[in-house]
């Protein structure tokens, strides 16, 4: 008999948040007649209890469900937090704006055969991604994690071109490394402590050699998926020789994902591990990947691989979080946590504009080459609208959730008297604007004299503004999925 | 006792012996065969520590949790075996090199 009655029907969320859109992945594949019907089904079935978990963990608090009603360690437990609850939104918009993007891009009958497999794949990667935010042991992440990774690659894969065929084995490699050498980690913690649950193990690690180790090789395997320089070599191929919608979900979604892993282990499983010199070396890790990231977006002559490697670069200012809540000021770490958040939520909704929208240029282009793009402007006036307001995001301008993030980051610290910090995140804006601004002054030049611009069916457009519509609208009001990530107490 | 440790040991080095070929091999399919060491290291290492106790049996999670995994890396080096034959099959070569003859 579980210890609580099921009396809401809430109590099946997390589980449904995990079973419908894996369930309706195995129907795609087999049979894609009522296609329509199930995606539009599973994606307001996601967003409506993903919204009803954020209300519920801001009303009650954090929420556990165990599947079957086992108890761990033999059955699956899964938690919702605030931090979940915020992962869970920001993957549940994106992920809807983009289906229904895939659902214009790959109607084209040229497309129709990668539009079969896309579809059960992506609903597989969408379950995995949920599945990571709401398990609560380790070793459920584990296969989360190698889930998020399988799907991804296929994704990758999905053109069957050899350029997206070598990027896809690269992906495939790195995140097999990845999640070993993650599960050696989990293997040594289980040796040790004969738990799994991430909030019993919080109460048992201690400053050890074991526990060292097992939260290094942990740690070095999720950077590798997240790719923080130096382990970034193997995403800009990868997501930029995917299709559009791919693209979007890998540089806008699925890095975020180990990064969440990443804070969970952080503040939960080893609360008091991580010393005033680790979390410097991730920051500095993060500022490298900032520099780094944004000098070869401003090199970069084809478009996606500019916009790729500027997740590079945004995925480093995440890790800021590190040294500015190992610093001495509590203040400084609590504001940097939201700045990091906030930079989490508008990056994902910004990125996945800009790939949606270099999509739809690439469609009228039929190349993704910069040079390519003049006078694109006056052809796709909602593209390049959408790309614009995207594009004042990641470069952090005011009114956007961009500007919000850096603004929390300087101010983390400065209140820390670690200035260095906010000093690499303006030379990270400031190139960023260098980027943005190129592709705007090719794509408001003139129009190369033979080039015949090919027409983009106007709901593909508009998806790619509805999503840089919402990285401004994190700017005008963040405050309420600010609330939402404090509650439950996901960070102590 | 001593032979949890001894077997823990010897799974760590698989691990680190599959890890370096992962990196240091250009053929595809012996870098698939490095990350199948490395995974059969992280089992040997779950395994032997069911018996770390001196209980009448051993503890079933790790098994439980090797099982898994096992169907998990199997999935995995399908997928990588089947990107290799398709890579294969458009560059003529079994490498990660980009510029492969056409």
């Amino acid at each position: 008999m579980p210890a609580h009655v099921p009396g809401h029907f809430l109590d099946a969320a997390p589980l449904g948040l995990v079973l419908v859109p894996l369930l309706a992945a195995a129907v795609l594949f087999l049979s894609q007649r009522a296609k329509a019907a199930i995606l539009v089904s599973v994606v307001s079935a996601i967003l409506l209890s993903s919204a009803g978990l954020a209300l519920h963990v801001l009303a009650v608090g954090p929420m556990r469900h165990r599947a079957g009603a086992w108890e761990a360690p033999l059955g699956i437990g899964l938690r919702a937090d605030g931090l979940s609850a915020l992962m869970l939104i920001v993957t549940a918009l994106t992920g809807a704006v983009v289906s229904v993007y895939g659902a214009g891009w790959f109607r084209r009958e040229a497309r129709r055969a990668e539009g079969r497999f896309f579809w059960p794949l992506w609903l597989f990667l969408w379950a995995a991604l949920n599945a990571l935010y709401l398990s609560a042991d380790l070793f459920n992440l584990y296969v989360a994690l190698e889930l998020i990774g399988l799907a991804s690659v296929a994704l990758v894969a999905l053109s069957g071109g050899a350029e997206a065929l070598i990027a896809g084995m690269r992906y495939l490699l790195v995140s097999l490394l990845g999640s070993l050498s993650y599960l050696l980690g989990v293997a040594l913690l289980y040796g040790a402590h004969g738990v799994l649950d991430i909030q019993a193990l919080g109460a048992l690690t201690s400053p050890g050699a074991l526990d060292w180790a097992a939260m290094t090789l942990m740690a070095v395997g999720l950077l590798a998926k997240a790719a923080l320089f130096p382990l970034h070599f193997w995403l800009p191929s990868a997501h930029a020789s995917a299709p559009a919608p791919v693209s979007a979900i890998l540089s806008g979604l699925v890095v975020k994902a180990p990064f969440y892993l990443l804070l969970r282990l952080w503040f939960t499983a080893f609360p008091g591990l991580p010393s005033e010199a680790t979390g410097q070396l991730l920051g500095v890790l993060g500022a490298c990947a900032v520099l780094w990231g944004s000098l070869h977006a401003l090199l970069q002559p084809r478009l996606k691989m500019l916009i790729a490697y500027s997740t590079v670069a945004q995925v480093g200012y995440l890790f800021f979080l590190f040294p500015l809540v190992t610093s001495a000021s509590p203040a400084a770490g609590a504001l940097a946590v939201d700045a990091s958040l906030c930079q989490l939520a508008s990056h994902a909704f910004a990125k996945a504009a800009m790939f949606l929208a270099a999509g739809n240029v690439m469609l009228a282009v039929g190349s993704d080459r910069i040079e390519d793009m003049g006078g694109v402007v006056r052809h796709l006036p909602l593209t390049f609208f959408a790309f614009g307001l995207a594009g004042v995001s990641i470069m952090g301008l005011p009114l956007s959730g961009g500007y919000v993030a850096k603004w929390l980051l300087l101010n983390a610290s400065l209140e820390s008297g670690q200035w260095g910090w906010a000093a690499v995140a303006i030379a990270g804006s400031l190139m960023a604007a260098g980027y943005v601004f190129r592709i705007w002054m090719h794509g408001f030049g003139q129009p190369q004299p033979c080039a015949e611009l090919l027409p983009v069916p106007r709901g593909i457009q508009l998806s790619a503004l509805a999503l840089s519509l919402l990285a401004l609208a994190m700017g005008i009001s963040s405050e309420p999925l600010i609330r939402v990530l404090h509650a439950g107490g996901a960070f102590g | 006792m001593s032979a949890t440790i001894l077997f823990s040991l010897t799974g760590i080095a698989l691990f680190f012996i599959g890890l370096f070929h992962l990196i240091a091999r250009e053929h595809l399919l012996k870098k698939i065969l490095a990350a199948n060491v490395m995974g059969s290291g992280v089992f040997l290492v779950l395994v032997s520590l069911a018996r770390r106790t001196d209980g009448p049996y051993p503890d079933p999670v790790p098994h439980a949790l090797v099982l898994t995994g096992i169907v998990v890396t199997v999935s995995a080096t399908a997928l990588a075996l089947t990107l290799l034959r398709r890579i294969h099959k458009e560059t003529g070569e079994p490498t990660l090199s980009e510029d492969g003859r056409e």
